[in-house]
Order: structure tokens, then sequence, then C-alpha cells
């Protein structure tokens, strides 16, 4: 066991040491973060350029009809001579030329938007809403419906999914949040387990090609190394996870508030209305935010209501039944070649689960109680990334002790067969190794 | 006592027998060399030792009892394919691998100081290994191999890479320690160097032990009984009076200095032959015929081999 640790230590301290990882730990979350920032202020750049659009309207129904924006201005040209402003474009201060023709009110194809840049999608949406409602109001006026009427008539209904627990307790969640918590953790233990997997492949072909391996096992039994490496990535994946989470958390909250700062405002009121109702848990929950009806605010309202514990506990369990599971098939990888370029036909196998578990996940984080969803979360090979797709959605506790309990009976059985192919092929040179010869390693007695 | 004895080790991988039946008894405080051509079972049998792999018959007895897994923190193993992690530094690794013997850190740091100092190598303490000559990192790896003082010491090929001054150096260390009461086995097939420095050897060709002993009965056995002799004066006064009772296998003549080869059966002793020589010839030189390792070593191997086919 002391050995073990020493090799632990070993393994966590030289790659935590690397430049390479204070660079991933620092770039890491400035990835994150300008992940959640950058389309919010992207989107918010995009208008702050003042643009002037020519409309050339062949079928005299438009004049005026465009709503104005502060960056998005309208002239209504005299006449339609579409050819003559075209050919005039580079010399006219116009961002784009609207031409709308005769035709409009029965094809929906006779708009055209001439630009030498390509308007962007807010501006196709601005215009193409305001096309529509002016068509829509014609038509209404057409039929004799008055506009307040249909007005009244329309409704807007936004769904808030409210969790009932065994216990008689009621959980508001929200299908958004939990659909971006769900691909968050599953995305990352794909990201680690590929990633990491493929550091300790790595690590145990160093030992080999630099032959200092005989050397170690002559002190250590080859298992020993072998569990020693794996852990010792692993620990180093949740030291870089623990880096990210802390410096995600202190830069949003930092430069948020800044770029975005009524989400931020409204962030945080919500934070103080659940450290208010967390006190009485019991209470059926109050609508306590029926003021604010954005989605992100009811994102936010929703987050105090996700169990983190759970999501962190299970997320480190199946991080590393995963990792475990991944990490002793690629070390047997590692031990069975001589350089890496030889890896290939080894890591198909392994990958195919990998990327097969990525594909299910993006349909179970929209429908996480579907059959798939089920069967994948509790299948071994899967279940680490699928199921931490669906636990934040909730999911009942025997089905996770379910896939937990088949995780550790299969992450035990390969790591006892990599063992043994390990222990063989980190002492074999110069021979290009087929599955028939791995097979035979795992027959040996000793 | 023997600090190493195995008893009928049988060793069978997939497509070839790697040992037959092998016994060996490894003498305490003596240096013991394994020989062979290559590819004949050492570094199995070594790895067995170093229960790097088991045995699939015979046991091994270390001093007089079952080896058990602890053993290994009292042996110190310095393969032939060795190697040293690149990309760390040199104190840092040796200090590595000196804890996974056992030693604390400590202990592993003192001791390294003084050995880094004994060979002078103690500027290479924060260099990273990739940084140093093939020579320098055996240099290292010896290091690390007794660092810990272990009982039972197996070096395999341990001079491969060293140049001859480095060669001295560390032939010298081995004999200290054996001097101060370690066992070693020496497994090489450089007979040049078990001359000067085994006492007890085995042979091991095509996976089985073939010869067995100490050095110097083996020579007695292997000796042939015949002398050469370097002398001035007249071949045909040698040739009437030697050819009478004795054997010439070999006569060279170059000017008037002579080159002669006699072989006496078991009965003839060589004062003898001598006394008869010395009365018609100048004699420069007279001495038995004594087989080297080298010779025995291919006599009996080739031997071996042909019984084989």
């Amino acid at each position: 066991m002391k050995k073990i640790l020493t090799i632990i230590n070993r393994e966590y301290s030289t790659r935590v040491r690397k430049k390479s990882f204070l660079l991933m730990s620092i770039i890491g979350p400035i990835l994150f973060a300008a992940m959640m920032i950058v389309p919010t202020w992207m989107s918010q750049m995009d208008d702050t350029e003042e643009k002037i659009i020519a409309v050339a309207d062949s079928s005299h129904l438009f004049l005026n009809a465009f709503p104005e924006t502060n960056y998005l201005k309208f002239e209504y040209l005299p006449d339609a001579d579409l050819n003559k402003y075209k050919g005039e474009f580079n010399e006219s201060p116009y961002y784009a030329v609207l031409y709308i023709s005769q035709v409009i009110t029965y094809s929906p194809n006779a708009v055209h938007l001439y630009s030498d840049k390509s308007p962007s999608l807010s501006v196709r949406m601005h215009i193409s809403n305001a096309i529509e409602k002016k068509l829509e109001r014609d038509k209404l006026k057409a039929y004799n419906i008055d506009e307040n009427v249909l007005n009244a008539v329309k409704t807007s209904i936004s769904i808030r999914s409210v969790k009932l627990t065994k216990s008689g307790e009621e959980n508001e969640n929200n299908f958004t949040l939990n659909m971006i918590i769900g691909y968050l953790v599953g995305f990352m233990i794909y990201f680690t387990i590929f990633f990491s997997g493929a550091q300790v492949m790595r690590g145990v072909i160093e030992e080999k090609t630099s032959r200092i391996i005989e050397i170690i096992i002559s002190s250590v039994k080859p298992f020993q190394l072998m569990m020693g490496k794996i852990l010792g990535v692993g620990l180093v994946s949740l030291t870089q996870f623990a880096i990210w989470g802390v410096l995600t958390m202190v830069l949003y909250t930092a430069v948020a508030p800044m770029i975005m700062p009524d989400v931020a405002q409204m962030g945080k009121e919500m934070q103080v209305e659940n450290l208010l109702d967390a006190g009485s848990t019991l209470q059926p929950q109050q609508p306590i935010n029926d003021k604010l009806e954005s989605e992100v605010t009811m994102m936010l309202a929703s987050v105090g209501n996700i169990n983190f514990g759970v999501i962190i506990f299970s997320f480190l369990f199946f991080f590393f039944g995963g990792f475990f599971l991944y990490g002793a098939m690629f070390a047997a990888i590692g031990s069975a070649v001589d350089a890496e370029a030889d890896t290939q036909q080894f890591m198909i196998p392994v990958t195919i689960p990998l990327v097969l578990s990525m594909v299910v996940m993006f349909q179970t984080v929209q429908n996480p109680e579907s059959q798939m969803s089920f069967w994948f979360s509790i299948i071994p090979f899967t279940s680490p990334i699928v199921m931490m797709a669906r636990i934040p959605f909730g999911v009942p506790i025997e089905e996770i002790f379910l896939s937990a309990f088949l995780l550790i009976i299969t992450f035990i059985l390969f790591t006892w067969l990599a063992g043994k192919v390990y222990r063989t092929g980190i002492l074999m040179y110069g021979k290009k190794t087929s599955w028939k010869e791995m097979w035979k390693w795992i027959r040996y007695k000793n | 006592m023997n600090i190493i004895e195995a008893k009928s080790i049988h060793k069978q991988f997939a497509n070839h027998k790697a040992l037959k039946n092998v016994s060996i008894d490894v003498p305490e405080g003596k240096i013991f060399g394994l020989l062979g051509p290559n590819g004949a079972g050492k570094t199995t049998l070594i790895r067995i030792v170093n229960q790097i792999t088991a045995p699939d018959i015979g046991e091994l007895m270390f001093k007089g009892r079952a080896l058990t897994p602890d053993d290994v923190l009292n042996i110190g193993y310095l393969p032939e394919e060795r190697g040293l992690y690149k990309k760390m530094k040199v104190g840092e690794q040796a200090i590595y691998l000196a804890r996974l013997k056992g030693l604390s850190r400590n202990d592993a740091v003192s001791k390294l100081k003084f050995w880094f100092e004994k060979f002078e190598i103690e500027p290479w303490w924060n260099k990273k290994v990739q940084e140093l000559s093939k020579g320098m990192q055996q240099k290292v790896q010896f290091i690390v191999t007794i660092l810990h003082e272990p009982e039972l010491l197996i070096f395999d090929e341990p001079f491969s890479g060293f140049d001859p001054i480095n060669t001295k150096l560390l032939k010298n260390e081995i004999l200290t320690l054996k001097e101060k009461g370690t066992s070693i086995i020496f497994s090489t097939h450089n007979m040049g160097s078990v001359e000067e420095i085994c006492d007890e050897i085995a042979l091991i060709n095509q996976s089985e032990k073939i010869l067995d002993g100490k050095v110097e009965d083996i020579k007695a056995k292997f000796s042939s009984n015949s002398y050469e002799c370097n002398y001035i004066g007249d071949y045909n006064k040698i040739q009437q009076v030697v050819e009478s009772d004795f054997e010439i296998i070999k006569h060279i003549q170059n000017h008037n200095t002579h080159y002669l080869k006699v072989s006496l059966t078991d009965k003839q002793k060589d004062n003898a032959l001598l006394a008869k020589m010395m009365n018609e010839v100048t004699i420069s030189s007279f001495n038995q015929v004594v087989p080297t390792m080298d010779d025995i070593f291919i006599k009996v191997v080739n031997e071996d081999s042909v019984k084989e086919i």
C-alpha cells in the first residue's frame, strides 16, 4: 500500500508540475467563461454599428412599416428601380437594399436583401418579422377581424415542471438548466476519460520504451504500478476540475456584471430569495418569481433547487468508475505496444463505446426517461457518461444503484484482465501484438 | 549456506520452453556467474528469482526458506534492459526508486549523497536524465541498484555500455560489496570478467543447465594436460628425445626460436619432459596449457548443441 502511494505521488506530482497542466488550468476556465459570456456579448456588439437599409418596395405596401431601432434605420426609396440601386450600391451609404416585389402577398419568396456584406440573422429576422406582421394585419383586415380581438385570444404558456419526490416535497426544476448541467457533466466525463486515458497509455509506453519498467517491477508488482498510475492520473484530472470550477466561478462573478448587468442582478435577487426560502423547505414552494417571466430568470430561480450534493457525489463516483474501467484498458493497450503509433488497432474497441455514449447523451439530455437513455445508463461501458447526463433530471435511486453496482463489477473484472495483459505486455518487445496473443497473456498463470 | 536455491525450475512460454529442470545453488557471500549464450534462459531465471514471473514448476528458497514477495526488498536488480524516466531529474528519480525499495525519503537522500560524492556525480543531481550520456545513466542505475544495501545483488550484463575506466570502477565496487558479505549473481556472456571476479558459475544453454561448480574446479576439469614451450635450439634434437615418450601436437618455427606443444598422458610428469628438453636446447618459457573460460564455454556449448541435433 505504501508503495502504491509512492507511485501515485510520482504520477501526480510530475504531471501537476508540468507547464501544460498550468496552461490548461488557466485556459480552461477562460474558455468556459468565454463560452458563457461571449455569445451574449457578441449579440450586443452586433447592434452598435448604425446600419441604414434602403427599401425598394414595388408592392407599395410597406411605407414606414419597418420599426426602427437605435442602430437599424430604414430609408424608403421613391422608386423601385432595383437595377439602378444595385449599380450604385458601392457609392451609396446603405448597408443593404431591401427589394420587395409586387407579388409579395401570395409569394413568400418575393423579398430580397442585397448587400456586399452578410446581413446578420437578427437583421433578417427584424425585417421578416415586420413584413409578416404587416401582411398578417392586412389579411386580418381583409377578413374583418379586429386586431384587438386577436391579441386577446393569443395566449402564451411556459411550462414550469415541478418534481414530486417520494417524501412529498415539491422541487421546481427547469428543464433547460438540467439539460445544460447534464450535458456539461456528461461531456466532462467523456473528455476526461479520453484525455486522461491517453495519458495513462502514454505513461505506460514511456516506461516500456525507456526500459525503466523492469527496474520498477523488481520492486513492486506490475498491478500496483498500473493501479498507482491510473489513480495518480485520475487525481490530476480531479485537481484540474477543482481548479476549473473555482476559477470559472471567480471569472464569471467578476466579469459577468460588467457585461450582463441585468442578468447578474436578477441572479442575485433570485439567490437572495432562495436563501430566504431555504429555511423553510417543507413548505410548498411559493411562486417567487411571477414578476420575472424570462426563461433565464426561471433558470436562475431553479438553480437553488438543484441537488448539487447528489450531482457532485455521483459525478465523483461515475468519473472514477468510468475512468478506472477505461484507464485499465488504456494501460493494457499501452503495455501491448512499443510505440504510440501501434495503438490504433486496439483503440477502436475502446473508442466505440465512448463515442456511442456521447451520441446517446445528446438524446438523453433531451429525453432523459427514454428507453435508450435508460439502457445506456445501466450498461457499464456507457453508463458513466449517460447516467451522469440523466442525474440532474432526477433518477430513481434504485436505478443509480444498479448502474453503480454493474459499473463496479465491470471495472473490477476489466482491471483484473487488464492487469494480466499488462503484466506480460510490459516485458514484451519488438513483436507486434495481436488479439490472439493478448488472449494468451490473459490465460497465463503467472 | 546458500542465499538462493532454485530447485527443478520449469518455465514454458507460449511457443518455447524457457527453462527445463534448472537447479542452481547460489552461495552466500560469493559472486555467482550465470553464463550462457543469448536466449539461453538466463534472464528468465533471473526474473523468476526477482519474482517478476513465476515458474510453472519448481521452487525457490531464500536463505533456506521459501522465497516470499517481501524478499524483493532484500534484492537489488540491475536488468540488462535498463533505463530511467527521461524527463525526471536524476536526484528525484533516484529517491523515487529507492523509496520503492522501502527506504524512507531521508535515508534515501543521505545514502544517495554518499554515493553521488563517491562517484563524483553530484552536479548531476538536478539534471534531467535525458541530458546524461548512456554511461552516466548506467552509473546512476548502479547506485540505485545497490543503495538499499540488499543481501543479494543481481547484475545482468552490468558492464555493457561502460568504457574501460568505468568498467574497472564498477568491478572494484562489486568486489568491495562481496567483501562486505553481499551475495552477487552475475549474468553475462563476457567470459573475461567471469574469470576475474566469479567464484562459482552455472552455464545454461538451450534452457538447460549444462555445467556448474567452482571456477577452479571447472578449469581443472577441462585442463587438457598439455604443455607449451618456447625454446632456442635445434628442433631435430628435440624431436628425437621427446617423440620417443611424448606426443607432439604442434610445432612452429620462427627463425631460430621454436614453439612446441606437447600432450602428456595421466601418468607422465611435466618435470620429466622438462628434464629431457633442458639437455638439448635453451628454454625461454614452459607452462601448462590451461583453458580459458571462453574456451570451456565454447567447447561445452558446441558439444551440447551437437548433442541436440
